[in-house]
């Protein structure tokens, strides 16, 4: 009886190891606690014992290459007996040396958790291995089952896989991963830009030692909607975007409620006299937030020209610093994107920053009757340092106010 | 014999050496220390004997209705005393059997107590003296639990007449009055047994029914059950004191806003199980508890690396099955696999009484807490010829199914052999089958497993034979 020799966990830690040396060559006879060959772990060279005797048969796996635990690394036998139905068709997936300078590095498995489960089936229709509920709840949400990596046993796909699946795996949308087996395509390590570093860095300095706490609003559109309708039949230039809406609307509430229109300042808050709004502009590898400034002073046209002429420039890296620099308060918006609502990091040393989702028509209920009405949610994440949970809540109260009818804003 | 080993579990119950069996399977070294007998609690004074007293207590309830069968017989006699011998007879058998399975497996047991040392080190006190084992991979802890009294309520263990499960299991004779102080699985077996012998039987609950982890619906059909075969329940109970006199304890409960006195012979306490942390070295080794129990992560590794803990030791559910589980997902961790954190979701549960309660997932009150829209599938057993055909026709099963998806949020099942019938259902819930799926298996015809098929249909509104 052939024993079959694994790349063993030789550490708690351990998920992969490198054959650093073979210590046995193949047809040597060994003996069962036998050193087999030198293992190099995530913390140090042991050694990997034979857990049986006979006779080195065969090496799956040379010095120098890692693998994953439990890898077939080598087969022990008798000296005649046929191996060949354990040492084929178990050839070890590679996991690449770590090649710092190269910038593909191919297929890692990855650090943590199980052996990678590939998704569940090929592109080409066979059999996907799924729990009769996974399969109900993907029909009913639409999601591919095909795209999914199973977390079940053997790698069905079972109900949690189906409900956490990222909307890329919704059916009929377009999906990279929908169509090859995500784990052919390799990693890319890229090196980071100085504006990826910049992100990072004010992100980081923001989620860690800001306090933030979050508000959200659901917001009825239908006035806007109607608004922007009407000023948009009586020709292209009056045409605004619900973003320049959004502005307007929050600049309008900011000069109302200072306490937000603030910064932190470690040992003092610096409230503001003017409002100063950024506005997150997705660019090619990051994001930027130009700023419109004494939005609060201006119209609808006029902060509109001016949305469109900064979220160009940012677009085109032309942005002057003082066009970024400034801001006393800052929006994001992605509703664009389909997303319902989500939550913005705050951009310090301001002390908010309103998440703006995407315009929906829903039912809702209007004086007893069930009425198809155009919603959106916004989210205002605030900095607890400055900002109270009802002064927050005042301010939103203000900009729903003011979306809900614009004419407010007017007065 | 050799002190260093890549496992050593503490513990020889039905967590620890499952665990070191496992351990075995995978090509590890092994070893098991054990302070008594191999099988622990669950099988030396735990789920086997018990379960051979109430054959025992079936039998007898089966005999005195032997005529309506065409079997005539004297009168029953019954004696405590000589089925007790027998489950420990049976007992035995078992932990024979554990010791074989060591054996067999290459498992070296140390009979001794063991204590935690630093550097994944136990130190054995045995007979003989003390001997130093070293793990090279991991020690697993799995010392289970043991009876808990309520001593300031007057209600302290003496062995004589206020006593847990293990003195009950080795009473000589029934005695003529009892009262158990806790309706859950262990007090409504032991009601069941001593009834059966023709002790006047006082089940005292402090929750408001019988088997309070069950569905309420299994709690009402057992209540119903236990008051015709005159076991007293006396549930929202509240024992004030109890005071003991010469020949047995006087307990004031208040019950239904109503103080009464019991007048008893013995009092079995069956409130609830401690784990047995102390005097295990946690401290020196740094592992931390959580609520009295060892902390454990997904895959049963303690606060402090090297060392697992499973079993009742580990937390609840305290069930054999559940520890048994357990110590393979542990083996398994140890041994470098990536085994699937267990769904305690998918645990069953299962009371041996008469009839018989068993469960899997969640009950009616906790979809309701939960808010979820669900379908309640039934099926008396009243209505099933294969019931019909033994009598045993009391009880139903219950399968709760998810409004939308069709899932089997929680099945519940009361009745002759409902502790086999469950199985069914918890393959179904533990790979997701839908109800749906369940109604698709062609059920045999005639039998108990019928009522399954026919609430699944119920639950989907199409019940046939009601």
């Amino acid at each position: 009886m052939a024993t079959r020799v694994v790349m063993e966990a030789l550490s708690p830690t351990m998920e992969e190891g490198r054959v650093a040396a073979w210590k046995k060559k193949e047809g040597e006879a060994v003996k069962a606690g036998e050193v087999l060959a030198e293992v190099e772990t995530d913390k140090a060279v042991m050694d990997l014992v034979a857990r049986g005797d006979g006779v080195l048969r065969k090496i799956l796996v040379p010095e120098g290459q890692t693998v994953p635990v439990s890898t077939l690394v080598a087969v022990i036998g008798t000296a005649d007996e046929n191996i060949s139905s354990i040492a084929e068709g178990s050839a070890p997936a590679p996991a690449p040396a770590s090649a710092p300078t190269a910038k593909v590095v191919g297929v890692a498995p990855p650090p943590s958790a199980r052996p990678p489960a590939p998704p569940s089936a090929p592109a080409d229709g066979g059999r996907i291995l799924s729990s009769p509920l996974a399969r109900r709840i993907a029909a009913e949400q639409g999601v591919d089952l095909r795209s999914l990596a199973g977390s079940g046993p053997a790698g069905r796909v079972i109900a949690r896989d189906v409900q956490s699946a990222p909307r890329s795996a919704m059916s009929g949308q377009p999906s990279a991963i929908s169509h090859q087996p995500s784990a052919t395509r390799g990693v890319q390590d890229v090196p980071l830009t100085p504006i990826r570093k910049t992100i990072a860095k004010r992100l980081v300095q923001s989620i860690g030692p800001i306090p933030h706490f979050f508000l959200t609003s659901e917001i009825d559109m239908q006035a806007a909607w109607d608004l922007r309708a009407a000023l948009k039949a009586r020709g292209e230039q009056y045409a605004i975007s619900f973003n320049d809406l959004v502005i307007k609307a929050v600049a309008h509430a900011l000069r109302l409620h200072q306490a937000v229109n603030a910064w932190w300042m470690d040992d003092h808050i610096r409230y503001h006299g003017d409002v100063h709004i950024g506005m997150a502009v997705a660019v090619e590898d990051g994001l930027i937030t130009p700023v419109i400034r004494f939005a609060d002073q201006k119209g609808l046209s006029a902060i509109s020209a001016e949305a469109k002429a900064l979220a160009e420039r940012a677009r085109a890296r032309r942005l002057a610093p003082e066009e970024y620099t400034g801001a006393t308060f800052s929006i994001s918006n992605l509703g664009m994107l389909d997303i319902d609502e989500f939550t913005a990091v705050i951009n310090p040393p301001e002390a908010g920053i309103l998440a703006v989702g995407r315009i929906a028509e829903k039912p809702v209920v209007v004086g007893g009757a069930v009425v198809p009405r155009r919603m959106m949610r916004v989210t205002m994440s605030c900095d607890h340092r400055v900002i109270d949970g009802a002064t927050g809540a005042k301010f939103l109260q203000t900009v729903k106010l003011n979306l809900e009818n614009p004419l407010a804003m007017l007065l | 014999m050799a002190t260093q080993f890549d496992v050593i579990v503490i513990g020889g119950g039905p967590g620890g050496y499952v665990c070191a069996i496992r351990a075995a399977q995978l090509g590890l070294t092994a070893a098991v220390v054990e302070k008594d007998k191999m099988g622990g609690v669950c099988v030396n004074i735990g789920c086997i004997p018990t379960k051979a007293l109430l054959h025992s207590a079936a039998t007898i309830t089966a005999l005195k209705h032997a005529d309506d069968l065409g079997i005539t017989l004297g009168e029953v006699k019954t004696d405590y005393g000589v089925a007790m011998k027998r489950s420990r007879r049976v007992a035995e058998q078992n932990s024979k059997g554990a010791d074989f399975l060591m054996k067999k497996n290459k498992i070296e047991v140390f009979k001794g107590v063991g204590t935690l040392k630093a550097g994944k080190k136990v130190s054995v006190k045995t007979e003989a003296g003390v001997q130093e084992l070293t793990a090279t991979r991991a020690v697993v802890i799995a010392t289970g639990s043991r009876p808990k009294d309520i001593p300031a309520i007057g209600l302290a263990f003496n062995g004589r007449t206020i006593f847990s499960s293990t003195e009950a299991l080795l009473l000589e004779r029934a005695p003529a009055t009892m009262a158990i102080v806790g309706a859950g699985a262990v007090g409504c077996e032991f009601a069941d047994v001593f009834a059966a012998f023709g002790t006047r039987v006082t089940l005292v609950e402090a929750l408001p029914r019988l088997l309070p982890v069950e569905d309420a619906d299994c709690s009402d059909a057992l209540a119903r059950a236990y008051k015709k075969r005159g076991i007293t329940s006396l549930v929202g109970a509240r024992i004030e004191k109890a005071a003991g006199q010469a020949n047995g304890v006087s307990l004031v409960v208040e019950a239904d806003g109503q103080k009464q006195t019991l007048d008893v012979a013995c009092v079995l306490v069956a409130a609830g199980r401690a784990p047995n942390t102390e005097n295990l070295g946690l401290e020196s080794v740094g592992i931390a508890l959580d609520r009295g129990f060892i902390k454990v992560d997904g895959r049963l590794q303690t606060t402090v690396p090297g060392y697992y803990a499973i079993g009742d030791v580990a937390g609840p559910p305290l069930l054999a099955h559940k520890g048994s589980r357990e110590g393979m997902v542990a083996a398994e961790a140890i041994a470098g696999q990536q085994p699937h954190a267990i769904d305690y979701s998918n645990v069953p549960g299962a009371t041996y009484c008469h009839p018989e309660v068993a469960s899997v997932g969640l009950t009616e009150e906790a979809c309701k807490s939960q808010k979820l829209e669900y379908v309640v599938g039934r099926f008396p057993f009243s209505a099933n010829g294969r019931a019909r055909t033994t009598g045993e026709t009391d009880g139903f099963v219950k399968i709760i199914r998810g409004k939308q998806y069709g899932e089997i949020l929680g099945a519940h099942i009361i009745g002759d052999h409902a502790t086999e019938l469950i199985h069914e259902l918890c393959v179904a819930r533990t790979n997701e089958y839908t109800v749906e799926e369940v109604e698709l298996a062609i059920h045999a015809h005639p039998t108990l497993s019928e009522a399954v098929g026919e609430a699944a249909l119920d639950a989907m509104g199409r019940v046939v034979q009601i």
